[in-house]
This record gives C-alpha cells, sequence and structure tokens, in this order.
C-alpha cells in the first residue's frame, strides 16, 4: 500500500484570484522509501499541494474535493486535534527559507527537543540526547557545540541540516521539502540532496519533493510529476520523463534549462570597455571597547578586464564578492583601493558631482524585478529620467524609449504603464531597456535572470544573446549558475571569498577547470552527469 | 485602494460622520440666526423643551446648538491646520534624517528626542501661557507638540525605501541627491504619513479641547473644550451642558480613526502577492 496516496484533489481559491482553483484534480501516490519529485513553475500549485496536505492553506484557500489517504485515513478531513498529532510526528515537512523557519530566539537543541515536548515524549534528558543524535545524523560538525548556537550562528546549510533534523525527530513516515536548497549554494545544495538520499535509504520514508529545477530532479527523483496551473501534465518514472518528455510543456522546461552544452566560442575582445586592477573592498563591523573590529575582505585585490563586445561570467557562490565587486565597478560602493578604468576615466577616483557626469557610462540590470522599478513612477519616467539628466532633449529621449520598449519585447504602449502592471520577467526587461536607455560602455548584470522561472530566463538570456550581437555590448553577467554563464558568457571568471580563483574562456573553464575550487563547483551543479549524458 | 476603503463599513461610518460635522461647521451662520455668544432665552433651559432651541441653553442663556456648532468649526480648524503644520516641520526633518544618515540623522533624531522627552500636554499648556491665547498660537502649540512622531515615522520609511533597488538605479542615471529624495524616495511614503495625519487630526482636536477646558483657548472663539470646562461647575444641575459637547467630541475622534484605520487598511494591505506557488 502507499503511504501517502491523493485523489482527485482540487483546491479553491478565493474570488478574484486569477484562477478559479490553486490545484484542480491531481492525483499521485508515493510509495514507501519514494523520492517523488512535483516539478513546476511558479504559480503551478505544487506548494499549496503541500500546504493542504499539512493543513497549512492560507486563509481563504480550502480543500473543494478530493481525498488524501495516509495510514488509510483521509487527512484532509481529519479533525484540527488530530491533525496536530500527525504533523510532525507521522508527516513532516522542510520549507525553503530555514532562517525563517527556525525560532531565532532559541538554540538549536532546544528547538529540536521541543518537537519531542510538543508531541509529550520521552524526559528532558532523553529529549536531549535524542536531539544530540540527530544533529551528528544530520551531519553537522561538531554536535555538542550546534546544539547550544543559535540559528543566526550557523550558515544557510548547517540550519537546513537542522531543520531536516526537527523534522526527523519524531521518524515521520512522509517528508514533504517545500524548495529546500533553492536557496542554498550548489555545492551546499549538492550536501543537502545526498543528506536526503542517504536519510530515505537508511529510514525508508517517503519523500515528497517540490522543486522548480530539472537539475535536481535528475539528481534524486523515483517518480516526477509535472504540474502547470494547477494540473498535473505529465507523470512517470524520472530517467523516462526526462529522457523522453511526453509533453510539450514538459518538453520546453526542459529545453528552458541552461545545459552544459557550449555554444561555439567567439573570437576574443582587444580593445578593453572595463579594466579593473587591484581593487579592494573591505567591510568593517563591530568594535568597541573591548572587541576588536571584524573585517571581511569582500573583494581582495582583484584584476580583471572585459572586453569591448565580450560577455565575461562572474560566478562565485553567496559571500564570494561577486556582488560587491559588480556594485564597486558602478561605484555604488567606493572601494578601498584600486582602480575601475571605463573609456579612460578612473571611477574609483572621481568626485560626487564628476561621477554624476559619468554615470552613465556604465549602467547596471539588477537581481530583484519587483525592487528595482519605482513602484510609484511610470515606465516612460524610469527610462527617461537618465538620459534627460545627460543631456537629451525629452522628445528625443521619449523617442527613444519607446524605441527601447520595443526592441526588448514589450511594446511602446508599455511606456504610459506602471511597474506592478507587468510580471517578473517583463519587468527585468524594462530594467534592461532601462540600461541600454543610457548608451553605456558596460553593463553589468548581477543575478539577471536568478530570480526568474526556468522558461521566463531563457527568454530573457535569448534577449541578452540577441542584444549582445547587435549592439556589440560589453557586459559583466554576474551569476551564482555556472549553467547560466555558460549559455550567454565568453569567458568566466570564479569568486571565492573575495579572490579571484580562475578566469579564463568558457571552453576552458568548463571542459579544462585548473583550479580545485572550479572543479568542485561544476561537480556540484546539479543533474550535471544527466547533462553530460544528454550532450554526448 | 478606493474599491478596498468604500467596502469598509467602518470607514465609509468616519466619512458620512465627518462630512455631517464639517457641513454643520460651514453652515452655522445660516442655520442659526444669532451667534454663539448671544443671550436668546432664560439660562438653564433643558433641551427637547422649547422650538428652536433643541439643546436648550447654558448658564448665561445661550444656545447650545448654536454654541456646537460653531465649536465645530474651530476644532476642525485646529485640528487641520495644526496637523498640516506639524507635517511641514515633520517630513522634511525626518526625510533629510533618513535620507542623508550619519550626522544629518544623529543631529535631527537628537533635536526630535529632546522633544520627545516632554510630556505633549505640559509643554502645549506652557507655550500658550507664553503667547498670547489665540486660535493661532494654540494651532502652532499643537503643531510643535505633535511632529516628532511624524518626524520619526518618515525617517523609518525613506531609511527603508532608500536601500531597494530601484534608488541604486536612479543614481546610476545621475540624478543628484535632493532629486532621488523628493522624486523617487518620498512618494513611495505618502502612505503611511496619510494615515497618522488622519489620526493626528483627532489627537488635535483633543489637545485644543484640553485646552480650552482648561481655560486656555482663545477667548473670543467658541470651542467644545470651552463649553465643557464652563458647565463643569454645573454638572449635577445642568448635565446637558457638558454631556452634548463632550458627544461631539467623541464622534469627530471617533469618525477621524475611523477613516485612519480604513486608509491603513486601504492603502498598506498585508496581502502579500508572494507565496502563492
Amino acid at each position: 500500500m502507499s503511504t501517502l496516496s491523493i485523489e482527485h484533489l482540487s483546491i479553491g481559491l478565493p474570488q478574484g484570484a486569477d484562477r478559479a482553483f490553486a490545484v484542480e484534480d491531481v492525483s499521485f501516490a508515493i510509495e514507501k522509501g519514494e523520492i517523488l519529485c512535483v516539478v513546476g513553475e511558479s504559480g503551478s500549485g505544487k506548494s499549496m499541494t503541500a500546504n493542504a496536505l499539512m493543513g497549512l492553506l492560507p486563509p481563504g484557500v480550502t480543500v473543494k474535493s478530493g481525498r488524501a489517504l495516509f495510514e488509510s485515513r483521509d487527512i484532509l478531513r481529519l479533525p484540527e486535534a488530530e491533525k496536530q498529532a500527525l504533523r510532525g510526528a507521522r508527516i513532516a515537512m522542510i520549507f525553503q527559507e530555514p532562517m525563517t523557519a527556525l525560532n531565532p530566539l532559541m538554540r538549536i537543541g532546544e528547538q529540536i527537543a521541543e518537537v519531542f515536548a510538543a508531541h509529550d515524549r520521552f524526559s528532558q534528558q532523553e529529549r536531549r540526547d535524542k536531539a544530540l543524535n540527530l544533529v551528528r545524523e544530520v551531519g553537522l560538525p561538531d554536535p555538542e557545540k550546534i546544539i547550544r548556537a543559535y540559528p543566526f550562528q550557523l550558515s544557510g546549510g548547517q540550519r537546513q541540516r537542522a531543520m531536516i533534523a526537527m523534522a526527523l525527530a519524531l521518524e515521520p513516515k512522509l517528508l514533504i521539502a517545500d524548495e529546500p536548497t533553492t536557496a542554498l549554494d550548489v555545492t551546499t545544495q549538492a550536501q543537502i540532496l545526498k543528506l536526503i538520499l542517504d536519510l530515505r535509504d537508511r529510514r525508508g520514508m517517503a519523500v515528497m519533493f517540490i522543486t522548480h529545477d530539472f537539475g535536481v530532479v535528475a539528481e534524486i527523483a523515483d517518480q516526477v510529476i509535472v504540474m502547470r496551473e494547477g494540473r498535473v501534465v505529465e507523470r512517470g518514472i524520472a530517467a523516462k520523463v526526462l529522457t523522453d518528455p511526453q509533453h510539450d510543456y514538459t518538453r520546453r522546461l526542459l529545453d528552458a534549462i541552461p545545459t552544459g552544452k557550449l555554444p561555439p566560442a567567439r573570437a576574443p575582445r582587444e580593445v578593453p570597455a572595463l579594466e579593473i586592477k587591484g581593487l579592494r573592498k573591505v567591510y568593517r563591523t563591530g568594535g568597541g571597547f573591548f572587541r576588536p573590529v571584524r573585517e571581511v575582505r569582500a573583494v581582495d585585490d582583484v584584476s580583471l578586464t572585459v572586453g569591448r563586445g565580450e560577455v565575461l561570467g562572474l560566478v562565485g557562490e553567496s559571500g564570494s564578492g561577486k556582488s560587491t565587486l559588480g556594485r564597486t565597478a558602478v561605484r555604488l560602493v567606493t572601494p578601498d583601493g584600486g582602480q575601475v578604468l571605463v573609456g579612460g576615466s578612473d571611477l574609483a577616483a572621481l568626485s560626487e558631482e564628476e561621477l554624476r557626469k559619468q554615470r552613465h557610462k556604465v549602467q547596471m540590470v539588477f537581481q530583484d524585478p519587483y525592487a528595482s522599478l519605482n513602484p510609484r513612477q511610470r515606465i516612460m519616467g524610469a527610462l527617461t529620467d537618465g538620459p534627460i539628466t545627460k543631456g537629451v532633449p525629452k522628445a528625443q529621449a521619449q523617442a527613444r524609449a519607446k524605441e527601447l520598449l520595443e526592441i526588448v519585447g514589450l511594446g511602446a504602449d508599455a511606456a504610459s504603464r506602471f511597474p506592478h502592471e507587468f510580471s517578473g520577467g517583463q519587468r527585468q526587461r524594462i530594467g534592461i531597456a532601462r540600461a541600454l536607455a543610457m548608451d553605456p560602455e558596460l553593463i553589468i548584470a548581477d543575478e539577471a535572470v536568478s530570480a526568474l522561472d526556468v522558461s521566463i530566463q531563457a527568454q530573457v538570456l535569448d534577449l541578452l544573446r540577441d542584444l549582445r550581437e547587435r549592439f556589440e555590448l560589453s557586459i559583466l553577467f554576474i551569476t551564482h549558475d555556472l549553467r547560466v554563464a555558460a549559455q550567454l558568457c565568453d569567458r568566466i571568471a570564479v569568486m571565492k571569498k573575495g579572490k579571484l580563483v580562475e578566469i579564463g574562456t568558457v571552453h576552458d573553464i568548463f571542459l579544462n577547470p585548473q583550479q580545485e575550487y572550479t572543479r568542485q563547483l561544476l561537480a556540484a551543479v546539479p543533474g550535471a552527469g544527466w547533462a553530460k549524458a544528454g550532450a554526448a | 485602494m478606493w474599491k478596498r476603503f468604500s467596502s469598509n463599513i467602518g470607514a465609509m461610518l468616519g466619512v458620512v460622520l465627518l462630512l455631517a460635522v464639517i457641513a454643520v461647521a460651514i453652515f452655522a451662520p445660516i442655520i442659526f440666526s444669532h451667534t454663539p455668544w448671544q443671550m436668546v432665552q432664560r439660562p438653564f433651559l433643558t433641551p427637547f423643551t422649547m422650538d428652536g432651541l433643541p439643546l436648550g441653553t447654558d448658564t448665561l442663556g445661550r444656545d447650545v446648538a448654536s454654541q456646537l456648532a460653531y465649536g465645530a468649526r474651530v476644532s476642525l480648524l485646529v485640528g487641520l491646520v495644526s496637523t498640516l503644520v506639524a507635517l511641514l516641520i515633520g517630513v522634511p526633518l525626518g526625510a533629510l534624517a533618513g535620507f542623508y544618515g550619519n550626522w544629518v540623522d544623529e543631529g535631527a533624531m537628537r533635536f526630535t528626542e529632546f522633544f520627545q522627552t516632554i510630556p505633549n500636554f505640559a509643554l502645549a499648556i506652557v507655550l500658550v501661557a507664553i503667547f498670547e491665547p489665540t486660535l493661532a498660537s494654540i494651532t502652532i502649540a499643537i503643531a510643535i507638540v505633535s511632529w516628532p512622531p511624524v518626524a520619526r515615522l518618515v525617517r523609518a520609511e525613506v531609511m527603508s525605501v532608500r536601500k531597494r533597488e530601484f534608488v541604486d538605479a536612479a543614481r546610476l542615471a545621475g540624478l543628484s541627491r535632493p532629486r532621488i529624495l523628493l522624486t523617487q524616495v518620498l512618494p513611495n511614503t505618502v502612505s503611511p504619513i496619510i494615515v497618522m495625519a488622519s489620526l493626528m487630526v483627532a489627537t488635535a482636536i483633543l489637545l485644543e479641547s484640553s485646552l480650552s477646558f482648561l481655560g486656555l483657548g482663545d477667548p473670543n472663539a467658541m470651542s467644545w473644550g470651552y463649553m465643557i470646562g464652563a458647565a463643569r461647575t454645573v454638572i449635577r444641575s445642568a448635565w446637558w451642558l457638558s454631556f452634548f459637547p463632550g458627544i461631539a467630541i467623541v464622534l469627530t475622534v471617533l469618525a477621524l480613526n475611523l477613516i485612519g484605520e480604513g486608509l491603513n487598511d486601504a492603502l498598506n494591505p498585508h496581502l502579500s502577492r508572494k507565496g502563492k506557488a
């Protein structure tokens, strides 16, 4: 018998939502010891399904019909008290953002012990011992110390391990994991995925794993279901779905994934658009009468060049200093030392007033499409403010803005609208148009596609590639995702802890990495093996 | 936004009440042929006993209904103007402090704290006592004691908005800092300011009433607080003299609070659009 079997589940959305059902007529089953991946883009209803199982639906959202049989009981219809007894004990859940899911004021050990307390198991001492064992089992370093640590003292990956320890505390039969690795670095993600696989083997629990990333699916899934707008569009054994997708949507999703397949190399560029020489930026925090100042070398003596018409990818994990480097290059952050040479002038050395006149030379495309446009300003304003300040006549700036909106594929009538009328992908196009409006010598794209769904991501990457050819753009493309970098860049620079580890053409980096760290990064990319098999 | 506001029954009730008070204030000279200072009948006339004087007369034989209507003018005027003045002081100060940070912030905030450490009402009394108690001086005094919270709110809002990426984008566009503050940052802080302002009008009305109750009101203006203050000694024999102005204050303040709350719900909906995966 299946551990969990869902039959014809429909979840209704409140009136006025963009569709009537969050989830419509969804059925699937998870066997003991099996990992089922639920894949879909944002808004596909994959998280709603999980929330319904846990009884965590937001207000206004209700289960309309269907059953979810777990241990031969319909858990959707249980009274609240029994649901509560089930949660944690028989079904456990881990979330995307471990920092917000952990209580910041409680030590890790206490939080794990609290799970036992909530279900009234064991004595104080036993609870503490069990917590220690769990911490050991999920592979946290130095368990005795970790159980006395607060969440903020742990790294993202360690926090997720702590969450998993809590989830495993009462030996649940079913683990629901909602995008548990999305907020983590690739190397950490690889470790967490391996941990989940190990635990599944050791404990034989069923896992429902929600993700948007087919790379992750390739790593761990036994079974896959693909959801779109609340419906299941494809289901099957993982290997089969990945290699031989039946539904058109699955095929498109798979095509949209940036693979390790490398585009043909372009000729190297000689004339530099940006030269960074010996750049340094140190952040100092804390420091008082008794405490030494803590120094973080965000960028530590980095030198690199971006040629005219070249796309240089800057890759690194979080905290590697890649974003600081980007922000220093546009002088949103003033460096402590070194030079940023653009078109002959050193941006790092200019005074505030001179800098304002030179600002247009380097422009930036930001990460968060929802924060990078002023919600109270029309698109036209966002696109013309800069050029008009630069001295372009208003009429000409507006004509150019409309033209650019056409170029990025939005149409000139977008100019008179407000940002909230656009989707994330469309906003990112506006961000690109805004950068182009200044006729910059260099564009810095800071994680410009990271916040987007894969299919949207592919479209924006296509746009960037197209623009690169049409306008001979020079781009410094900052990303944590090697697969994305491979798609667009001519050369790739790898950063680690503020230092430049390796720099070379895409082919060199991917096929013949010189540094150990680069090799680790490449190996950690989810679905690396599968992608290679697909490319061959 | 208007749709969300109008679907809030409490807020609409507040609007209706406030409009009624405003109408009475505006049309007071038309409704009543006599000024609130004129003696029209014998003193202590109980309410509902004589046509034309529905709320009776006061200790000197003056029409209570007319006094209420003229009192509404004073209350609303003082409430609105003092709030405007408080915004004029608080918004720029808070915006500068939040946007420029460092020593500007330090200076502005220490200055604000200086005002916050003195109890509001005590400071208002002292200010009115120093100046002549006129409508203008009362308004100014109320404004001076009520701007610090505005400054703090605006500072906090500006600090959070200025870290958003669109502000970075504006810097990259070469806009000057004052222009970024005015065109990019401040427009994104209006909603909480509007909400706070609507509640401040209510507080200002209460402050004015308290001042007049203590006899620190403008002797040439009839106000609700003055009426209650004057009726204090006869509260056991002539209840209506303090009861009706009291009701007027309660209803007006309630109306403004309802509106403020409605605005808060309409302008800052907590229904986030995220997390709908």
